[in-house]
């Protein structure tokens, strides 16, 4: 495996680990309404992300780093081409970040209600642009022979993006109602249980739907063949089970399912780009590649040291929050968020 | 305005508004580091009391460095697209490394300082804040290990129609991060100190001590600020000597030195009409910028004509010459700033040798004195990014040729709109907040009601 790859692999571990950790923070700061009854109710359920949103959300920065320092003619193009659309992502993460520290460090209710809302539009935006944003990738944009784009907003919004945005918007956020039954007690984990076994339906039927498309409206088919091979697979099974899991009330096994499918859906889409990072709709010449996008060979084995020696750091660090924070929390938790 | 002048307002606003946080993160997390490490020492309740009257306000600042910081991860691929692929071999490469380095090391352990109170011993709960102290600091070496390329070019070859990293040692030992960092660190050491001296005399004034909180975070403060700003202004004078020799038209615009002179006479105040580039009025003392510059009162300084002259020698035609207007003044106005809390913060530590300095003119310049840093924090990054114009990257790149080719003035109108919206509510939230939390003390203090909410 040359250099090229293994970035290309590891931006898509980085997006495999976001996706994974923050597809939950994003599934509980939209749930966090219809789950909690009470202002108490409602801190519980954003203090069981509290210790580790901001951990989870660095896993984008890096993937965003990587891509700069790997492949920078992907990052110039991707967050040109995708302008409007990055913009609104940028200022839906700002004020949820933000709402998550400020929401209960005043009484007022009108103060409260407000970081509400930005919690959950702060959560829900995200969750559909990134299905947007990975779908386009695979399914091609406007580029031009000089790698730039030349398409405009409204060319992102196409029927088989908006089935890429539902289906990670609907997964996220069964992911997150999956983690809040392990993570809530005092009733909620009781709702949080109820309402996966219903996002279950919009989640499953919208994975199935993506699917489908993938084979119909990109060229996925005509490059894997009409096997999809073992990993899409492994994703679609993975969601079947959860509704067994789910119904029975192994809620340990519903979060790994839905973290299973969200992590071979996104290697899925990384398969079907690979060898390229951006297809060109207009020209299969002109897509991004790991090699016409990359950076020079001594800078990627610069970066491939220093990742080799920092990331099982970050991991083992990262991990360790995990377990001290693995209590459930209930209302009667000391509540810092 | 076309769409450079749209995007570089907008890459102003985003990263002026990202500085008005980063500073106090960086000053107080040490700060708030050494006060919880003084209470695990002592055991004495007044230090835990202070880490965390200081630490919430610590973490409400915090909040807003963070989310500010993710527009900057990926602002140069929106708007200066041409720049990332252009510098995106070097420049990638130290942002990456901030990322993995810095920022899981401070988001993960201010997730376990916030929330572990109870959850892990004393010990290992003062040592989640040194590492967030360590990582935030971190953080600034590499961004400024990425500024400084742009300021001084080392360690690559122009090769494949960009620069490409030939040295990653080169890059990191670039002596222009050496007096940038530390400029930048005791700056935010600075702002800090000031910052906890200010709230503290506020409470000062109010006879709200009971606990005697707040005049021991006076000394504390006054020191830190003194260390501070003694220490930024040293390195500060290092780099401006530094400065002339590496980018001396950025010197010359900051002195609106219109002609090479020697001696070189040092402007005090200058109304310069700078398109025939000649001085209006001016009041200049003689010798001292050569002896600024090169510690003796003779020896040249180059003026902006003659290099001016030189640039287009070397870089064929142009104009070459950085907005002076904004550069004089920016700079005058943080060495202004600096030299004001040089006074005030070593008169405040002489008269903290024995207790709390009681003048209340003192206390009440204090309260006041907080906004000083930040005027110099600000104006400090603005001479140092409009002085390198008409380069994005210093003799490599023009600005004008790094914007996004596929981004509309009317896109760029849009996000500059919606980002100063978002960011002055947001603004308008933190001061509520930190005035609320500032103003309301300690719980058991005096005139301090119960606390509420949160931590």
């Amino acid at each position: 495996m040359d250099l090229n790859t293994l970035w290309f692999a590891l931006i898509g571990v980085l997006f495999v680990g976001f996706f994974f950790l923050e597809g939950f923070d994003y599934g509980v700061g939209i749930l966090h309404p219809f789950i909690a009854r009470t202002d108490t109710e409602r801190r519980v359920v954003v203090n069981t992300i509290g210790p580790v949103w901001d951990g989870n959300e660095v896993w984008m920065i890096t993937a965003g780093g990587a891509m700069f320092a790997a492949f920078p003619h992907w990052y110039a193009t991707l967050f040109s081409g995708f302008y409007l659309a990055l913009v609104l992502m940028l200022l839906a993460l700002i004020v949820r970040g933000v709402a998550f520290e400020f929401r209960s460090k005043m009484e007022s209710p009108v103060w409260r209600a407000v970081w509400d809302w930005a919690i959950f539009v702060g959560s829900f935006v995200p969750a559909l642009l990134w299905g947007v944003a990975l779908a386009n990738l695979i399914r091609g944009v406007p580029i031009d022979g000089t790698m730039t784009y030349v398409g405009g907003f409204f060319n992102l919004l196409n029927p088989y993006a908006l089935i890429g945005g539902l289906a990670s918007l609907a997964i996220f956020t069964l992911h997150g109602a999956t983690f809040l039954t392990l993570k809530t007690g005092g009733g909620m984990d009781e709702r949080a249980r109820a309402l996966a076994s219903k996002l279950w339906y919009p989640a499953a039927f919208l994975l199935l739907a993506f699917v489908v498309a993938t084979y119909w409206m990109t060229d996925v088919h005509e490059r894997l063949g009409v096997d999809p091979g073992v990993v899409p697979a492994v994703a679609v099974m993975a969601l079947v089970g959860c509704r067994w899991t789910i119904t029975n009330r192994r809620d340990g096994w519903s979060f790994v399912l839905t973290a299973v499918a969200i992590v071979f859906a996104t290697v899925t889409v990384f398969i079907a780009l690979f060898p390229r990072v951006m297809v060109s709709s207009l020209d299969p010449e002109w897509s991004l590649t790991i090699y016409n996008a990359a950076s020079s060979p001594y800078t990627l084995k610069v970066m491939s040291i220093v990742a080799g020696l920092l990331v099982p750091v970050v991991l083992v660090y990262q991990g360790w929050t995990y377990w001290v924070f693995r209590q459930r929390i209930t209302p009667q938790s000391e509540l810092h968020y | 305005m076309d769409v450079v002048m749209l995007a570089r307002l907008q890459f102003a606003v985003t990263t002026v508004y990202h500085f008005f946080f980063v500073p106090l993160t960086l000053g107080l997390s040490v700060l708030v580091a050494i006060l919880e490490t003084m209470y695990v020492r002592t055991g004495d309740e007044t230090y835990k009391k202070m880490t965390k009257f200081w630490g919430k306000l610590f973490l409400i600042n915090f909040a807003m460095g963070v989310v500010t910081g993710i527009v900057q991860e990926f602002q140069f691929g929106m708007n200066w697209s041409e720049y990332s692929r252009f510098m995106g071999d070097i420049f990638g490469a130290p942002l990456a490394i901030e990322a993995l380095l810095a920022f899981y090391l401070e988001s993960v352990f201010i997730g376990i300082w916030i929330f572990g109170w109870d959850r892990i011993s004393k010990r290992l709960h003062a040592t989640v804040m040194w590492l967030v102290a360590i990582g935030s600091n971190i953080s600034a070496l590499w961004i400024l290990v990425a500024n400084s390329f742009m300021q001084q070019p080392v360690g690559y070859v122009l090769r494949n129609g960009r620069a490409e990293m030939d040295s990653f040692f080169a890059l990191l030992g670039n002596g222009h991060v050496w007096v940038q960092w530390p400029h930048v660190f005791f700056s935010a050491v600075a702002t800090a100190g000031f910052f906890v001296v200010g709230i503290s005399a506020w409470h000062l004034l109010r006879g709200s001590d009971r606990l005697g909180i707040f005049s021991r975070s006076f000394r504390i403060g006054v020191v830190y600020a003194a260390v501070g700003i003694v220490l930024a202004m040293l390195v500060g004078h290092n780099q401006a000597q530094y400065m002339t020799r590496i980018q001396p038209m950025k010197m010359a615009a900051a002195e609106a030195l219109w002609d090479s002179e020697d001696p070189a006479a040092m402007s005090l105040f200058t109304i310069g009409n700078e398109r025939e580039r000649r001085d209006v009025f001016a009041v200049k003392v003689p010798g001292l910028l050569s002896f600024l510059a090169h510690n003796s009162f003779s020896g040249e300084v180059r003026g902006i004509n003659d290099l001016q002259e030189e640039a287009v020698r070397i870089h064929g035609p142009g104009d070459y010459v950085p907005p002076v207007a904004v550069s004089y003044w920016a700079f005058r106005i943080m060495i202004g700033a600096g030299m004001l809390m040089l006074l005030l913060a070593l008169y405040g530590v002489w008269k903290a040798r024995s207790g709390v300095p009681t003048a209340r003119w003192y206390l009440r310049a204090s309260v006041w004195a907080i906004a000083l840093p930040y005027i110099a924090n600000s104006t400090g990054w603005i001479f140092t990014e409009i002085g390198r114009q008409p380069w994005i990257v210093f003799g490599l790149q023009k600005t004008v040729d790094a914007v996004s080719l596929s981004v509309s003035g009317g896109e760029v109108v849009f996000s500059l709109v919606a980002f100063t919206l978002v960011y002055g509510i947001l603004m308008a939230a933190g001061v509520v907040l930190l005035r609320k939390y500032a103003t309301e003390g300690v719980p058991g203090d005096s005139a301090a009601p119960a606390a509420v909410g949160a931590v």
